[in-house]
């Protein structure tokens, strides 16, 4: 087993089933919003992505959002880092930098192209691709070297690596066995898209368990009838089920008040996810969950109550924050 | 030209391992101006070949035109050529194998290494000309194109790495691109184009793959892009910098 140097991967590796949470902050020089989603996140989850230009919108820099999360919530961060906008020579120097603020998960991602987002004319990069971003962080922490073998001075940076994989892909095979490269590349640990189909989950959950890799399953509670609209609509290779689309489409139909369109809205998710849960943790083929519900942090506490998970405080070594000068 | 070298026979010969029986098939346009798949260059390979696996050989005028390939094909097959082989040996460019590997219903591989579109000095020397950009400013670069010529494809050039003309890569030896656009624009007095500010490049009409569906249209000529992008915010705002600057 490959050391934990996260309070996630300690975790994951002392066999808890995990929660980690998203953070996505938007094209803004305001992250105060960001910062409040994190502390009410606090005590739920262990760990927080920080998303990297989701969409290829360009966003804040998410090593800058993941260090000031870092410093001012205590919450430990999961930076995201896409091959989509930075060449070899920019993913290791802004690596460097997450090592010298106390970053210490990274999911690599090759990124949404840049056709997708909102400067459609942008230089696409994609000088490597998530496998190779793997492999040169691998390499970066085993062996304090960068990509062609160049010394890295200091301490060998510390960095537990996530990929990513999707359990809806069709064929399943062929994903199946680019998460294997990837963890062959030197994954610590696997956080997936959504998923929605307990069997489907399970599935891929049973086919990836020889390959021991901690494994945490993606879920998406959403806030609203148009989240999850948008979502189905625009997020290739995942669709939301229709009978819970269905049930969300009739709460935002009703002649009702706000507050109580949210009791509605909450419940739907709650009584969908909290089961969904529960079987994945009976299962014992998955680490934990990723709840990605970003601006919807307050569903978090309450999917957790009713899937009977009492998060105890946790006990981990606190958070290896760099003193700002 | 589409520039194209043959790959050592050593690789040749590997990837050819897991077969037995082979056509050799070369291009009767490109390939064969730069002797790389003309009808000597696969007459010399099958001899190399020639014993170790049993060779048949056939050269398509232009193995990248759908058609043509199409329709040499019918031909081998008509002849039965096609049951005697497990592969094709392709020497043509990269666009060559593939079409020929969607008409053909046997591997395809390539005996060539694609380089660039550019221009014959020589046999043996060619140079880069075109980067197949879909959006062409030589008339306002004096015929030279920065894209292409310039190492960091830059739009206003030159940058800080020219020393006496020269292009701080590969140490000072090439000619830098935006020098060789001034001294040309200077010969035709049109140095008015050079102290113009370019906006930045539309890497969207670029975004491969890349395909033109130019079949005429009762509203005329259509030509679309499938993955560009339609007229952005951004290029709004370059189309009124460019007339500002005008």
């Amino acid at each position: 087993m490959r050391e934990a140097f996260s309070n996630l991967m300690k975790e994951i590796q002392s066999g808890k089933f995990v929660f980690t949470g998203e953070l996505e902050p938007v094209k803004t020089t305001d992250i105060s919003s960001v910062i409040a989603e994190a502390k009410s996140l606090k005590g739920y989850v262990t760990a927080c992505n920080v998303t990297d230009n989701p969409s290829s919108y360009a966003a804040v820099s998410s090593l800058v959002a993941a260090y000031v999360v870092q410093k001012e919530t205590g919450m430990e961060t999961i930076y995201q880092l896409r091959c989509a906008d930075r060449n070899r020579i920019a993913l290791t120097s802004d690596l460097l930098g997450a090592a010298v603020l106390g970053i210490r998960n990274i999911l690599t991602l090759t990124g949404d192209h840049t056709l997708l987002g909102d400067m459609p004319n942008a230089k696409p990069v994609f000088d490597l691709d998530a496998t190779l971003l793997t492999g040169m962080i691998r390499r970066m922490v085993d062996e304090g070297k960068d990509l062609n073998g160049n010394d890295i001075e200091g301490p060998h940076p510390q960095f537990n690596i996530g990929v990513a994989a999707n359990p809806n892909a069709d064929p399943i095979e062929p994903e199946i066995l680019k998460v294997v490269r990837k963890v062959e590349n030197g994954a610590d640990f696997v956080q997936t898209q959504v998923c929605y189909n307990i069997d489907k989950t399970l599935e891929f959950l049973r086919m990836f368990k020889s390959f021991k890799v901690p494994v945490l399953v993606g879920v998406f509670p959403m806030r609203s009838y148009r989240v999850a609209a948008e979502f189905d609509k625009f997020v290739p290779g995942v669709k939301v089920p229709l009978e819970l689309l269905d049930k969300l489409k009739q709460v935002k139909q009703q002649q009702i008040s706000k507050a109580e369109k949210r009791e509605k809205y909450d419940r739907i998710n709650i009584e969908f996810f909290a089961p969904f849960i529960t079987e994945l943790r009976k299962s014992g083929l998955c680490a934990g969950c990723h709840i990605m519900s970003v601006h919807y942090v307050e569903i978090t506490p309450k999917l957790l109550a009713e899937a009977k998970i009492e998060r105890t405080l946790q006990k981990t070594s606190p958070l290896t924050v760099a003193k700002s000068s | 030209m589409i520039i194209t070298t043959q790959k050592p026979l050593e690789e040749i010969m590997k990837t050819l391992e897991p077969y037995t029986k082979i056509i050799i098939a070369g291009c009767g346009t490109c390939s064969t101006t730069v002797q790389t798949g003309g009808e000597q260059q696969v007459k010399e390979m099958a001899d190399k070949l020639r014993g170790k696996w049993f060779v048949d050989t056939v050269v398509v005028e232009a193995p990248c035109d759908g058609r043509i390939a199409r329709k040499d094909w019918r031909k081998i097959q008509k002849q039965g050529r096609d049951q005697r082989i497990d592969a094709l040996l392709c020497l043509m460019c990269g666009a060559g194998v593939q079409t020929l590997a969607e008409v053909a219903e046997v591997p395809c591989l390539p005996g060539l290494n694609t380089h660039f579109l550019g221009k014959v000095e020589r046999i043996g020397l060619y140079y880069e000309r075109c980067r197949a950009c879909g959006d062409c400013y030589l008339g306002e670069t004096a015929g030279i194109c920065p894209v292409t010529r310039c190492a960091k494809g830059l739009m206003n050039g030159p940058c800080g790495g020219v020393i006496d003309g020269k292009c701080e890569v590969g140490g000072y030896v090439r000619d830098c691109a935006w020098f060789l656009i001034w001294e040309r624009l200077k010969k035709f007095g049109r140095m008015n184009l050079f102290r113009r500010v370019r906006p930045p490049r539309q890497f969207g009409m670029q975004a491969y793959p890349r395909g033109i569906d130019a079949v005429p249209t009762p509203r005329g000529r259509r030509e679309t892009h499938p993955t560009a992008p339609d007229e952005t915010e951004e290029h709004k705002v370059d189309i009124t910098k460019e007339k500002r600057n005008e």
